[in-house]
């Protein structure tokens, strides 16, 4: 059965705990916000996109969903503002400021 | 249906191991443990037992394997000696603190240096504060029943932690005895098979293991893992007694022997309480009040029932196969008299350091600390604690 | 193999956002395009040295991957999964499990080329059914970008200051890939982050499918140790490539296989002008250093194609 990882926040106590400090399940860190990050952020211009997808492979964050082939958009919750994705798009698809 | 056989500790513990017919078995040979897993290779080699040995390029990568495959959801183990503990420091650490029922088979040997192959307990002492369960015998027989009853101890489910089972390298690994073997199901039945709860080969659920954590959290897991070894000696004498249904061998935290009345008392590990049995025999007919405390449990250490068993005791010695260099003597001397001290006992206590890298202990040796015992509590004044058996001065 | 881009872009994500490696890092680029890899429906334990990658992805309570993953220490990746491997293995013997699972191990070039290499050799040399990918950022950076027997000759590190004694440093890299390739494994590879991914994504599977040892060695940019523009990452891959400082090729049962020849080979200095941690070798009176690097670039480059042309 997958922890429950709402109840293993920093106030957690000892018993709280896992014991050996497993984590049963996957993908938690999906509840953790790194999109604060950085102020910087990619903006899709849906328009301008052709779906080639070839920035998807370059995101260090996985934060460009593909559903069916095509790229949805971007998850700021967890975007860190590389700018990455901006370089890697052949149509001016992607803009952010400074890259 | 017990069978005699005469065999040597290492036998004893391959012949073990091949009744309990564990899922893995990484390995890597140093003397004197190396016969383990030749013996199991054997095994293996001609279809007795279902295990994948893994001989891996070294003790490290032996341990570090038997803890993936212990993660991954299987029964898993290795064996070692001497320099081969000490290559696996930092995974014992990690075993235990991930909570991993695994074993490991242990043939005390010196640690290096000088480099000597023979039997001390440097090595096992030197992990006494990694999270294992430690559990040592006097001689083949303790040692092959000692093993069956392992993975039941670090399995249960109030436990979950690795195991230790020790036996003293060359005296007992080497040495035949006669001994009684159980047979082959009775200790797969006792044994049973290993159901984990989390792990890596779980198709219903994935699972992480091995985190980074930080300060908000390292110490309360580390409380938490505390937890596990408070449960350890209930389950130790709950297993023992089980055991003893199917052996007819009796087994405790630790022997007691000739201890009801005792006046002197010594308090030691391993096969030399065997010599020291004849010490306090020999002194029992001359009307002496000599008794034994052997250790089985050293870690956690029984500390109230060690104190309890030593409490009318006018004068003891505390024998320490290990150098730990504090100037006032060797860690099972540190945990006996912290354990005396906390129960107020008023006995006088010395701590010996003996039979380092093999030195010979004789019963003479054990009768003259018997004497001495006998000297200061006569005297009222331990003298030196710190003291070595058996140099040449 | 063929690869359908789309296809395996549009496949479930593995590795989870939510992780703490730095914006822009080419370590888990790597990590992401490596799990594409694998197949619907098969599942994998994933193995990991310690590393950035390591504190970052599963920092308690919050696990990154999408599979069953263990690290255990720095240097011992490689033996941890050949025990996981095993457990796989009894447990199917016994009929314990049905499904199928693969074992993929990641270290960064710390825990492969240096403390952990002995447990990779044995691992390797144990032909244990499993995939040891590297992603060799050249040199150790979490603990803060010292050098490693992976760090390129005259790269400023923070062990191999660059000073008035000093130029960086003194040795060359060790060809890890050689190395591996030497264990007669099954299948080896060097790759980086290049157009669409097909070579990282074709080795990969390969890497994964093969039964027995495989090996990936990538190149993953380092933005804060290597100093460049951190959005310039796959333009910083494509020079490694163009100059032939880090070749694409595989081994294949001992066959080598070079995968691509630049039609112009690039000058050396094109890969290092964009690094900061190569800034002083386009000082005045430097000169003679690009050529060095060069040489020995060139050298190495001359070394492959001879042993692929022997196939």
């Amino acid at each position: 059965m997958a922890t429950d990882i709402t109840r293993l926040g920093v106030k957690a106590t000892w018993k709280d705990l896992t014991e050996g400090m497993v984590i049963a399940g996957a993908g938690t860190s999906k509840e953790f916000n790194t999109g604060e990050w950085s102020t910087d952020k990619p903006v899709f211009i849906e328009e301008k996109c052709k779906q080639c997808l070839l920035c998807t492979p370059v995101c260090p964050d996985s934060c460009i969903p593909v559903k069916d082939g095509k790229r949805g958009g971007f998850d700021y919750g967890h975007c860190k503002g590389c700018g990455i994705c901006v370089k890697s798009c052949p149509f001016g698809a992607i803009t952010m400021e400074g890259v | 249906m017990a069978k005699r056989d005469r065999l040597s500790g290492n036998e004893a513990i391959a012949i073990a191991l091949r009744q309990i017919n564990p899922d893995v078995f990484p390995a890597f040979p140093i003397t004197p443990s190396t016969e383990i897993p030749q013996y199991f290779a054997s095994f293996v080699a001609n279809g007795q037992v279902d295990t994948e040995f893994i001989p891996v390029e070294s003790e490290h990568s032996s341990m570090s394997a038997a803890i993936g495959a212990s993660a991954a959801g299987a029964r898993s183990l290795t064996a070692t000696s001497s320099c081969g503990l000490a290559y696996m420091w930092e995974e014992l650490y990690i075993a235990a603190s991930n909570r991993l029922p695994l074993a490991l088979a242990l043939v005390n040997r010196a640690l290096s240096g000088p480099i000597n192959i023979n039997c001390d307990h440097s090595d096992s002492m030197g992990a006494r504060d990694a999270g294992w369960i430690q559990i040592y015998a006097e001689n083949n027989q303790e040692a092959y029943d000692n093993m069956v009853q392992a993975y039941r101890i670090s399995e249960h489910k109030d436990v979950r932690l690795p195991i230790m089972i020790c036996q003293d390298g060359f005296i007992t690994s080497h040495a035949v005895e006669n001994m009684e073997l159980l047979e082959d199901g009775e200790v797969r039945s006792f044994v049973g098979e290993y159901e984990p709860e989390n792990y890596l080969l779980n198709p219903e659920c994935p699972m992480a293991v091995g985190p980074y954590s930080i300060t908000d959290y390292y110490m309360e897991a580390k409380r938490n893992q505390a937890e596990g070894m408070k449960h350890v000696e209930k389950v130790v004498l709950e297993v023992a007694k089980e055991f003893e249904e199917i052996s007819g061998r009796e087994y405790g935290l630790f022997e007691a022997y000739r201890m009801e009345d005792a006046e002197y008392a010594v308090v030691m590990i391993g096969s030399a309480a065997g010599t020291t049995k004849d010490a306090v025999d020999a002194l029992r007919k001359q009307g002496q009040k000599a008794g034994l405390l052997k250790i089985r449990l050293y870690r956690p250490f029984p500390a109230e029932a060690v104190a309890e068993a030593l409490k009318g005791v006018k004068a003891l010695a505390v024998m320490d196969r290990a150098e730990g260099y504090t100037n006032h003597g060797g860690p099972l001397g540190a945990d006996v008299l912290s354990a005396l001290y906390r129960a107020r006992a008023k006995a006088l206590a010395v701590n010996y350091i003996y039979g380092l890298g093999g030195r010979d202990v004789r019963v003479e040796d054990m009768e003259g600390v018997f004497a001495t015992l006998k000297q200061i509590a006569e005297d009222g004044d331990t003298g030196e604690t710190y003291r070595y058996l058996g140099i040449r001065e | 193999m063929s690869y359908n881009f789309k296809e395996t872009m549009s496949k479930t994500e593995r590795l989870a956002p939510g992780h703490r490696m730095c914006a822009g890092c080419g370590g888990t680029i790597a990590v992401r395009n490596v799990l594409r890899g694998l197949h619907e429906g098969d599942k994998a334990v994933i193995g990991n040295a310690t590393g950035c990658l390591e504190v970052s992805t599963f920092t308690y309570p919050y696990t990154a991957w999408e599979d069953s993953y263990i690290h255990n220490a720095f240097e011992n990746a490689g033996a941890t999964l050949s025990g996981v491997e095993g457990a796989y293995r009894v447990l199917k013997r016994k009929g314990k499990l049905d499904e199928t699972f693969k074992f993929i191990t990641f270290g960064g070039d710390g825990g492969t080329y240096d403390i952990g290499f002995q447990s990779l050799s044995g691992a390797m040399e144990r032909n244990t059914d499993m995939v040891y990918v590297c992603y060799d950022n050249g040199a150790y950076m979490n603990t803060g970008i010292q050098r490693s027997s992976a760090t390129p000759m005259y790269a400023d590190t923070t062990t191999t200051p660059v000073g008035s004694e000093s130029n960086g440093k003194p040795q060359n890299r060790k060809d890890l890939a050689a190395i591996i390739a030497a264990h007669d494994i099954p299948y080896a590879a060097q790759t980086t982050f290049i157009g669409n991914f097909k070579d990282l994504h074709v080795k990969s599977e390969k890497a994964i499918y093969t039964p027995g040892a495989a090996f990936l060695n990538i190149m993953a940019p380092c933005p804060r140790g290597w100093r460049y523009n951190t959005p310039d990452i796959m333009e910083i891959c494509r020079l490694g490539v163009e100059t032939c400082y880090w070749p694409l090729f595989e081994v294949v049962e001992g066959r080598w296989i070079l995968n691509y020849e630049p039609k112009k080979k690039l000058p050396i200095e094109d890969f290092l002008r964009p690094q900061g941690r190569f800034k002083h070798l386009f000082k005045k009176g430097n000169e003679y250093l690009i050529e060095e690097f060069q040489k020995e670039a060139d050298r190495r480059w001359e070394e492959l194609k001879f042993r692929c042309s022997r196939g």
